[in-house]
């Protein structure tokens, strides 16, 4: 029978995240989405968009870490997860790059229209 | 195999066993209802060999319709002026029909037959015997994927079949609506989002097909991970449960992309969105990336499981343990994981921007690393082995050949400059027939001659089908190889029609094809002939040792009598050839004292 | 991981609990495979939206300004607070399941219907914004960025439009798909007039396969000859060079949306109203630019679509192990479902932790 622990570290048995565990990421998880609008209000270029991101990959990581249960659960179900984002990241990463790449002619096309055929 | 071996089942230490009391999986329940509800791995395995085969025929009688009408280029081409009216109507309605004609051929046959054959029927039969297990992990959500096969797959046959039909009797139009597809297996927008054919109902078809996939794969990543016997280790486990873990990662990983790329095509045709249509503003390479991000790794769906089979067979038929165990297992993972990120070799032609073709040129050809790894290691396998060419092993090298021919045009495919000139054309056919085909297919048969007396507890007939392996090979080489030529000429792929100067090809190719079918019809012959009159097989005809050996064929409900212990699946030593069984026996006391021994 | 034990397993053959498949050997086993199957499941869900920010990505990429400009119709104000409310919900849930392992069975009913209420509240405030947004682009029709349908039209709906050889292609294969296929909504008038007849179907598959080729968008050379037998007489040539013209450079796509007004933003309603902020207007759009802002609206459609959809099987799933904990299901020893439900939950939740920054706080 599984046995419950409240607080015990130990990895194999199911386990029954304590409470103040559950409200202190949940505060801090309140926290970064005040801070993720907060940095809208300034102007950082291109900046934005990583801290957004980053912020954004951090509450994920909380929430999978703890009220997921990744921290005390068998590590290969954390590296699902881990793999999964790599992939899209993979499919993003290249999808993105070319597109960047070939955008520009595809925008800017010789408007001559009719001579463009040859 | 000369001797006269009994006419009575017999266990694994060759004792006869009485068919009555046996209470074999096929015997366990009676009834239909037994076996639409059934949760049985072994069963839900037989019900998809039966619905996959049946596409398997269907799309293989509209390649034979393919290749017929591209016997005689004449057939539909109107190369001279003097053609009446009437006669041009009918060749627009014939190059309809082989629009929509290819189109079932290769969509009925990717999404239907390779990609799930291999996972569903044999993945599904063996692997939890293979694991020593009794289920695999979600026995009901295997039913529930089945079902989603049967659901999906039948009403994409019925929306493909009522275009074709429309096509042959246009009166029926009237009695069950229009129908069809003509975009080819691979939807490319912008022509699927604007097509007069039923492209909405197809994709919907598709996406629940889709599902099916996920779910096995998921059952399967679940099944290795958790229902391993205590003492198996990953680097213990059969390669062919290497080969089907590969394929579950890349189930679960590529197809829910599937899922997202019909949906938005599918939102593009009913609701009017325009991510990939460009009189939108959309982009339809970007379309090309979603579906080849999906797509490029259902290739390796289709191949990978078929490596783990022939990794057994070259093994087992060698009577030799498999050269490179840990290599092989690797390089299954390994062509999983480089699966993901090749996909733009699709999209050399299509506008890709010139840096994205040099990275994944590149790319491509590292995949050749894995591939190689395995052919080399198989042949090592086979070198000063006890080669026995049963029906398995005749598959199993023919494997090799066509997979070698296959893999190979696959490198020259990915230079970039020799892409650029064979895109599109028949050059292209033959290669993805030698990988995807040829190699599948040779994989699947292989397997199926290899299980089957377990599965049905019935030898067949060893003569006849051999018959079939060699007629099956020089068939597909005939149809296949000489498109390589056709194509690296110039003819373009997906025409009905052709110049003079194609005909030769194009008559070789078609006879090639009449034989290759010849072959399969002489399989299907020595299968039911094998159900109803076959001897019936020794729980081990073929002296291999992974677990699904270790019990009677065909097996009990619950796979084995007792939960048996992880053995080496590449020792060969415990088994004996029995004359009088006509299979291989296990001395009943090494077993004992091996059993003790491990479980105190 | 393996935790398959023959021995334990005949022993315990009949003290087998109820909830203990014939296939598994113990509960840790049967928990351990129910959880990693479900992990692997919400990968898959996790590609499945990855397809979408792949979309997102690649149009935010290429047009930043469009997206700059789009965003400001979404109100940040409703994306903060529907943010805290799936987190509490996700809190609540959390708590649900600690509550399971420790069999306090009216706790984890309470949790269940407040995680319910959350999920009720992300819906409303999801439909207050939709049925905003919806009357901004259906209202303006195609004076605006109309969000479905409206550009497409701009190459069928009025005579003389077709200009270039793109749009009377375009013409001829929607004509064809129109016959067969009056339901569709894309555009609510053909011209493409006389051009219904074989012919048209032969040129479909003539431009076909051009079409395959990519950015091509029809072969213009066999787009100018409607004639049906120049087309069919066109001698198949084994060169390549014949067949394979190079591309021409796609056409006709500023022309598309040349008509389509704009209106501006409601800059009185914005957040960040009157921080000295540039902002991007209308105008600042070029006009290919003006008609790719319903690209936008047609990414936050599908995402935060796909994502109430996931919401609404969320809430079904927890009303149903709701239901199951009233009977007094689940226990210290047997709690999978209301863990399983929950990780589903959390991902949902997931998700929009990624929306929310993405869709609403484009800077």
């Amino acid at each position: 029978m599984p046995q419950i622990h409240a607080d015990s570290p130990s990895h194999d048995e199911p386990h029954a995240v304590p409470l103040r565990i559950l409200f202190a990421v949940f505060i801090a998880l309140l926290f970064f989405t005040f801070l993720t609008v907060a940095v809208t209000w300034v102007d950082l270029g291109s900046l934005n968009l990583w801290i957004a991101l980053a912020v954004a990959v951090i509450k994920a990581a909380m929430v999978c870490l703890y009220f997921m249960h990744l921290r005390w659960d068998s590590p290969f179900n954390g590296f699902i997860i881990t793999i999964s984002f790599i992939f899209v990241a993979l499919f993003i990463g290249l999808a993105l790059l070319d597109s960047v790449e070939y955008q520009p002619n595809y925008q800017k096309p010789s408007i001559a229209t009719d001579t463009g055929g040859g | 195999m000369s001797a006269t071996p009994q006419s009575i089942p017999t266990d694994i230490f060759g004792k006869p066993v009485n068919p009555q009391k046996g209470d074999s999986y096929l015997t366990h329940d009676r009834g239909i209802l037994s076996w639409l509800l059934t949760l049985d791995h072994k069963r839900i395995g037989l019900m998809y060999m039966v619905v996959i085969l049946a596409s398997f025929l269907l799309g293989g009688i509209f390649a034979i319709v393919l290749r017929t009408m591209l016997a005689m280029p004449g057939a539909n081409q109107a190369n001279h002026a003097s053609y009446t009216d009437e006669q041009l109507a009918q060749i627009s309605v014939n190059n309809d029909f082989y629009n929509q004609a290819f189109t079932l051929h290769g969509a009925v046959m990717v999404f239907m037959f390779i990609i799930p054959a291999i996972p569903a029927i044999l993945g599904n039969f063996v692997l939890p015997m293979m694991l020593g297990a009794k289920d695999v992990a979600f026995p009901k959500l295997n039913l529930l994927s089945y079902y989603c096969w049967v659901g999906g797959g039948l009403f994409f046959v019925w929306v493909l079949g009522k275009g074709i039909l429309n096509t042959i009797f246009p009166g029926m139009v009237e009695f069950w609506g229009s129908g069809g597809l003509d975009t080819g297996w691979t939807f490319y927008t912008p022509y699927s989002t604007s097509t007069g054919t039923a492209a909405t109902a197809a994709v919907a078809g598709v996406f629940i097909l889709g599902f099916s996939s996920i779910l096995t794969g998921v059952n399967f990543i679940a099944t290795i991970h958790t229902l391993r016997p205590k003492d198996m280790g990953w680097f213990q486990m059969p390669l062919f449960v290497w080969g089907l873990y590969a394929t579950a990662i890349m189930q679960v990983l590529a197809t829910p992309v599937l899922a997202i790329t019909l949906m938005l095509l599918l939102a593009e045709r009913m609701l009017g969105i325009g991510i990939f249509d460009p009189a939108l503003g959309g982009d339809p390479v970007l379309f090309q990336h979603f579906f080849w991000f999906y797509s490029h790794p259902a290739v390796y769906i289709m191949i990978v499981p078929a490596m783990g089979i022939i990794s057994e067979i070259m093994s087992v038929f060698s009577r030799k343990r498999i050269f490179g165990y840990a290599f092989i297992a690797c390089s299954s993972v390994c062509i999983a994981i480089i699966a993901f990120i090749v996909w733009g070799h699709h999209m050399f032609t299509s506008g890709q921007s010139d840096l994205l073709n040099a990275i994944f040129s590149f790319l491509t050809m590292s995949v050749a690393i894995p591939s190689a790894i395995k052919i080399f290691n198989w042949l090592a396998t086979m070198y000063k082995g006890a080669i026995v060419l049963e029906t398995p092993m005749l598959y199993a090298m023919g494997f090799i050949w066509l997979f070698t021919i296959g893999g190979l045009t696959g490198v020259y495919l990915a230079a970039l400059s020799i892409d650029m000139h064979v895109h599109d054309t028949y050059f292209i056919v033959a290669h993805f027939h030698y990988v995807m085909v040829g190699s599948m297919m040779f994989g699947l048969l292989a397997g199926m001659s290899y299980w089957w007396p377990k599965m049905f507890g019935k030898m067949y007939h060893e003569g006849w089908s051999k018959v079939a392996a060699i007629l099956i090979f020089a068939g597909f080489n005939l149809t296949f190889f000489i498109q390589f030529i056709a194509g690296s000429l110039g003819m373009p792929r997906r025409y009905a029609t052709y110049p003079p100067e194609f005909a030769i090809y194009h008559h070789i190719s078609t006879l090639g094809s009449y034989i290759l079918a010849t072959g399969l019809f002489i399989v299907l012959g020595v299968w039911i002939h094998s159900l109803v009159r076959g001897r019936p097989a020794p729980a081990n005809p073929w002296g291999a040792n992974s677990l699904e050996w270790h019990t009677k064929s065909p097996p009990l409900h619950a796979n084995f009598e007792k939960t048996p212990l992880a053995t080496d699946p590449y020792d060969f030593d415990d088994w004996r050839w029995d004359e009088n069984v006509g299979g291989y026996v296990m001395n009943e006391n090494t077993h004992h004292e091996e059993k003790t021994a491990q479980t105190k | 991981m393996s935790t398959a034990n023959a021995n334990h397993a005949q022993h315990s053959e009949d003290v087998r609990q109820p909830q203990l498949a014939h296939h598994f050997d113990t509960l840790e086993q049967q928990y351990s495979s129910a959880k990693l199957g479900m992990w692997a499941f919400l990968a898959t869900e996790i590609l499945m939206f990855g397809g979408l920010f792949c979309a997102y990505a690649v149009y935010r990429g290429t047009h930043p300004e469009v997206f700059l400009y789009a965003h400001h119709f979404l109100n940040t104000f409703w994306g903060a607070f529907n943010t805290v409310v799936l987190l509490a919900s996700s809190l609540t849930m959390a708590w649900g399941v600690r509550a399971a392992q420790l069999g306090n069975k009216p706790l984890l009913v309470l949790m269940l219907l407040l995680t319910l209420v959350g999920g009720c509240s992300f819906m409303v405030v999801k439909y207050i914004e939709y049925s905003d947004k919806w009357e901004h682009v259906s209202h303006h029709g195609s004076g605006s960025f109309s969000l479905f349908a409206g550009s497409r039209n701009a190459f069928y709906t009025e005579e003389g439009e077709f200009t270039d050889p793109t749009a009377v292609g375009q013409a001829v294969r929607y004509g064809e798909s129109k016959q067969h296929h009056d339901e569709h909504a894309i555009a609510h008038t053909n011209q493409a007039g006389d051009l219904h007849d074989a012919p048209a179907k032969t040129l479909e598959h003539q431009s076909k396969h051009a079409t395959e080729q990519g950015h091509q968008i029809v072969d213009a050379t066999a787009a100018k000859t409607l004639d049906f037998k120049s087309v069919q007489t066109r001698p198949m040539p084994t060169d390549r060079s014949d067949i394979r013209r190079p591309a021409p450079a796609p056409q006709g796509l500023s022309e598309a949306f040349e008509h389509i007004g704009g209106i501006p933003a409601p800059y009185e309603t914005l957040a960040d109203a009157g921080t000295g902020h540039s902002v991007v207007t209308w105008e600042d759009l070029d006009d290919r630019q003006q008609g790719l802002v319903s690209q936008f609206f047609q990414i936050y459609f599908m995402m935060t679509g796909l994502h109430g959809l996931h919401v609404l099987i969320g809430m079904g799933l927890i009303t149903w192990i709701m239901i199951r904990a009233l009977r007094g299901a689940f226990g210290p020893s047997y709690y999978t479902p209301v863990d399983l439900v929950g990780l589903y939950w959390h991902l949902v939740d997931l998700i929009w932790i990624f929306l929310f920054p993405l869709l609403y706080l484009i800077h």
